[in-house]
Formats: C-alpha cells, structure tokens, sequence
C-alpha cells in the first residue's frame, strides 16, 4: 500500500534502472550486460573485488564516460545520451574514488561551488555576498558533515579523512534524489568511519544512495539491499542476511581479491 | 508593508554605500600609488611617451589581457585574440568612416562601435566553439589556423576588407570637443579602458562565473559531476574575453589610424602570447606590465642597435632573449619574480629593523 502510493508521488517505479549496459575497454569487457533497478529512497551497497568494474558502473551511470551499450534509466528518463551535467541538474550524485576536490580553494568555496552547479546562475557575474542563499546552503553541508571547524581551510592542507568529508558534501548539494558513493569509508580510521556511518544514517529518507563499500561490516549496516559484483557481472544480489550467510559470497570474499 | 519595503529599501543602498566605502578602504596603498602616478604620468612626460610607450602599452595589454583572461583562468591558451582585435578594427573601419569611401558605410561612431565590439564578440565566441573541444596544443593550433586564416582573407579580399592595403583615415570621434588622437587625450582614454578591462578581469575572477572557470579549468570532470557544463562555460569565457579584445582592437585601430592585414598578421598574434607570459600570464596585472616592456624595447632598442651600428630590426632578437630568459627563470613571467623576491625583500628589511636579541626562526 506505501509502495504503492510511494509509486504513485514519483510518477515511476524506480530511481534508476540498467539495462544490459556493457563497457568496453578495448578488449577488456569491464561490464558486461548488467540489468539492475533501484528504488526511489533505496539504500544499495555495491560489493565485488578490486576490478570487479564497480567504478566502472558507477562512470557509466554519471555519464562521465557512456557505456558501450545498454541504456540508462533516471526516474523514467532514459538519460544514456545525456552529458553528465544533465544528469547531475536531474538530482544524481556522486563521489570519487580518489578524491577529485578543489585543491586551492577553500571548504567553504568548494561546497559553494557545488551548491551553485545544480542551482541557476552559474554564469552569474555578481560577487557572492554573505546573505546569499547558496552560502547559506553550503555552511550547512559542511556542517553536516562535520568539516564545521574548518570551513576556511584550504583543501590541501585538510587531512585524507577530511578530504573524503568534503566529497560527501560536494555530492549532498541542491536536492540529490539519489548518490552514488565510491569507497566513501576506504583508508578512514575506525572512528570516522563511525562518523560516516551516522552521516548516512541521518541522511533524509527519500534521499536514496548506492555505496561501493570493501567492508562488509560498514556495507551491511548502511545498506538495504546488497548487489555483489565480479568480473563485470552481477554475482548476487540480495538482502544484506542473505548475502553475508550465501556460501558462494564468503568463498568469493574470503578466497580472492578483498585485501 | 509597502511602507517597510521602501525602508529596507533605503537601508540596503545605504548598507551598499557603506560597504563600497569599506572596499574603496581595502584597496592597498600601493594601488593607490600606481593609480595616481598613471594619472599624473601626462604632466611630466611628452607627447611621444604618452601616446607611443604608454598609450600602445595600455592597448596591447587590454588584448594581451583577454588572452591572460582565457589561459590564465581557463587554462585556453587562444591565439586568436589579436583577430579578434583586428575584426573590432576593420568593423569600425568598414561600418564607420575611412580614407576608403567605396566600401566604408559611414555609420555614426557609436553605432559602428556597438557593431564592432558584438561582431567581434561573436568571432572570438565562434572561434571559442570550436576550440573548447581541444585540449593544450591543439588549442593553440587550430586557434593559430583561424588567426593565419583571417590574416590570408583579408590581405586577398578587396571587396570588404580592401585587400593589401586596408583601411587608413580610421579616427575616433571628436567627443566633448576634444581631439581623442591628441597624445594626452589619447593617454587617458586608453588609460580608462585598460584599467575598466583590468579591474573587470579583477572583479569576475571572484565571482561564481569566474570561480566556476577556474573549476573548469583546474577539475572539469568534476565540474561536470557537480552540474556544470563544461564547454558553455569555456565558450562563456571566450565572450568576456572577446569583449575586452574588441575595445583593444577599436582603440589600437583609432590610435594607428588604420587597420591592415599586417595588424593581425601571425608576428603580432604571437606577440600578444609573448606579452603576456613575459609579464605573467597567471595574474592580470601581468599583460599590462609584459607590454610596456615590450613597448620600451620595441620603441628604445632600435635606437640602441643603431647606435651599436646593428640592424634595428634585430630589437626583436632583444624581445626574444627577454622572453627566453623570463621563461628560464620565471614561469610566471615579471609578475612571478616579483612575488618571488619581493617578500624576501620585504623580510630583509624587517630583519634590518628588527633588534638583534630575536634569533627565533
Ligand atoms: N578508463 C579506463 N581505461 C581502461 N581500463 C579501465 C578504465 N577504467 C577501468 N578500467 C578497467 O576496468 C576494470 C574495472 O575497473 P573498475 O575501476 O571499475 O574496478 P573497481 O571494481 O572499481 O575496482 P576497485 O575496487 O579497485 O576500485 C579493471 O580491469 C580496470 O583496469
Ligand atoms: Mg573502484
């Protein structure tokens, strides 16, 4: 019934769906033929060894480069021909694998920066002033996720931890309808990944996002639904019990590639 | 509720008031040196200083700028800023009055100067087009083969462009009585376009269309997952920069009194490159300091190569090796040398003035 209605408010079944998208790297197959769908709020961990093609998806998805075939589907738009800001001002997100930050400005000046891309005015030859919305708007992602004492740092002299922080913010700008995180907690100390935990955690609850996490532990605490991944395929897909308890995953896990 | 919004109103061009008072208190002394000196520079120079060193220096830095705006903020290097000059130039020469009435339409100056700055607005953004899908070398290249395009075009074109020969008798108008081409005149006219280009230039790097260049020229694959696209803006940038070089373009015509082919030949597109880099091409300050030197050797080492019994054709062997060496010793050009003694400068001094007991550091 609350699906139903759910289905009803968005006007489509889901937030994104793949069909049979496939990227070639010359004659390596990174991806080949996945069909996947994510509802809108969902909360999916993406799991699979080193080269399993999990940012490869997560580029196919962005548009950052176009899958060699299959499409893309964004809340019932098929967005495969779209650049990848058509895609961003459509309300998708993500993060890097390797933090691709601003690195001479400032916190404040990259979350601004990410506030004004899915906002109008980015051809705007007017000063931001101290009232302005958008400011307003990027003090807040930063405090969110916790960079509040460092606002006015610039990004090169901000630790890995905190440098992982400010993706998360870059992606939380404007109104996201659905994130993809890469690897957001990889190379975090146990304590901020503590703190990455509870900044998902009180993520608003439409809001959905699909994390690659190594870490079984932090994926199955953040994720409703689990998809593990292997040599460009679907190898499982699941609730996280299922996936942590299915025999052919730990041997997969514990046998090859996780390190 | 009409009543408190007039109020808030008055408060808030109030609250401006205040607040450029508070800018205009920010500026640093040492812009505000530089700022009158220039002004006073005609009461203790001749005619020959203000119009030949400074008057060139100022329009050549104003285009030489637009191509600082491009490379500097968004990593383009464009070859093609001084056609975009020359287009502002033939379009005065061609829609406004010259020495050739068959093909000059003899609009009045203000309308062939909105005509020129736009047409040449919309070269350099067609130009930009083309030229935002390529990347470092190649940017300079096709925009070099655009440059040497026009510059082939117009010399073989008679119809339009008059061919060889160009336009003379171009002249700027006698505004408020005053002859614009009289050296004084024409010191403080360019002087006011170098400086609007300057502080233009100055004041959009730090606005959200100029933070978002640099974004692009720094991360654009992360501009674009942030919602940017990346070309718009590189073309938008080519826009600005279009403008400032057309006002150059009009003002470098007006003082020559005439444009020709050679205005844009390849020589020249690529001296407005050397300007730049010598002066600094990460700062806008730079391409007006690049082009005084530029001016001075070009104007003074022909007397000195002459005196020298040298051909004074080889002044450009002296522009040559100033470039080499700045681009040895200083990537960022005059400008990169200054910053990089000046606080070393500025320490020796503390030091001297500070007493011997501090050994801390
Ligand atoms: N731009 C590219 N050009 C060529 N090959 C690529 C490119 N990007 C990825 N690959 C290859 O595609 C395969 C999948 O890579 P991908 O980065 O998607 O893996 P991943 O699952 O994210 O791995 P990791 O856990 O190491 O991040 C790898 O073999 C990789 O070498
Ligand atoms: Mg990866």
């Amino acid at each position: 019934m609350s699906e139903q209605s759910l289905k009803q408010d968005i006007g489509t079944e889901y937030a994104l769906e793949l069909r049979g998208v496939t990227k070639q790297f010359g004659a390596l197959n990174a991806l080949t033929d996945i069909t996947m769908s994510i509802r809108p709020g969902e909360r999916r961990a993406v799991l699979g060894s080193n080269g399993a093609g999990k940012t490869t998806l997560f580029n196919c998805i962005t548009g950052d480069f176009p899958p060699t075939s299959g499409s893309v589907m964004f809340f019932g738009e098929d967005v495969t021909a779209f650049p990848a800001h058509e895609r961003i001002r459509r309300g998708l997100r993500r993060t890097y694998q390797i933090s691709l930050l601003f690195d001479g400005l400032t916190v404040r000046d990259n979350v601004y920066l990410a506030c004004r891309g899915v906002s109008r005015g980015r051809f705007s030859m007017r000063r931001a002033n101290g009232d302005d919305a958008l400011m307003h708007a990027a003090e807040n992602l930063i405090d969110i996720v916790h960079l509040d004492d460092v606002r006015e740092a610039t990004v090169s002299d901000l630790s890995y931890g905190q440098q992982r922080q400010l993706e998360i913010a870059l992606a939380l700008a404007g109104a996201p309808r659905l994130v993809l995180l890469d690897e957001p907690a990889a190379g975090l100390s146990p304590s901020e990944r503590k703190d990455l935990v509870s900044i998902l955690g009180r993520l608003p609850t439409h809001m959905g996002y699909v994390i690659i996490e190594h870490d079984m532990d932090v994926a199955l605490r953040v994720a409703d639904r689990v998809t593990m991944m292997h040599n460009g395929k679907i190898f499982k897909d699941g609730a996280p019990e299922e996936i942590e308890n299915d025999p052919e995953v730990q041997a997969l896990y514990l046998g090859g590639g996780h390190d | 509720m009409a009543q408190s919004e007039t109020v808030s109103a008055t408060d808030a061009t109030k609250a401006r008031k205040s607040e450029l008072g508070r800018k205009l208190a920010t500026v640093p002394a040492n812009v505000w040196f530089v700022a009158i000196i220039l002004l006073l520079v005609p009461t203790f120079t001749g005619d020959f200083v203000q119009y030949q060193v400074f008057g060139w220096s100022f329009v050549l830095g104003l285009i030489s700028l637009s191509l600082m705006f491009l490379a500097g903020y968004g990593g383009m290097v464009s070859l093609v800023q001084m056609t975009v000059a020359a287009v502002a130039g033939y379009c005065v020469a061609i829609f406004g009055t010259s020495g050739v009435a068959e093909i000059s339409m003899g609009w009045p100056w203000y309308l062939s100067v909105i005509a020129a700055i736009l047409i040449a607005t919309l070269f350099c953004v067609a130009t930009g087009a083309l030229a935002v899908r390529t990347e470092g070398i190649y940017t300079i290249m096709i925009t070099l083969a655009i440059a040497s395009a026009f510059f082939y075009f117009t010399r073989q074109n008679y119809t339009i462009f008059n061919g060889f020969t160009g336009f003379n008798g171009v002249l700027p108008p006698h505004l408020f009585g005053i002859d614009w081409r009289s050296p004084t005149a024409f010191y403080y006219l360019s002087l006011f376009w170098a400086a609007a280009g300057y502080f233009a230039v100055v004041y959009v790097s730090r606005t959200p269309f100029g933070l978002a260049l640099q974004g692009v020229r720094d991360n654009p694959r992360r501009m674009a997952a942030l919602g940017y696209s990346v070309n718009a803006h590189r073309i938008a940038a080519y826009a600005f920069a279009g403008v400032l070089a057309a006002v150059g373009g009009i003002l470098l015509t007006w003082s020559n009194g005439q444009i020709s082919p050679g205005t844009a030949a390849v020589g020249p597109v690529i001296d407005i490159l050397v300007i730049a880099v010598i002066g600094g091409i990460n700062t806008p300050i730079g391409p007006f300091i690049g082009a005084l030197i530029y001016v001075v050797l070009r104007t003074y080492a022909l007397d000195f190569l002459v005196a020298l019994n040298l051909s004074g054709e080889r002044f450009k062997l002296l522009v040559g090796l100033g470039f080499l060496i700045i681009v040895y010793w200083s990537p960022d050009g005059v400008c990169g040398l200054w910053n990089k003694f000046a606080p070393k400068l500025r320490l020796k001094r503390k030091e001297n003035a500070s007493t011997e007991g501090k050994t801390d550091v």
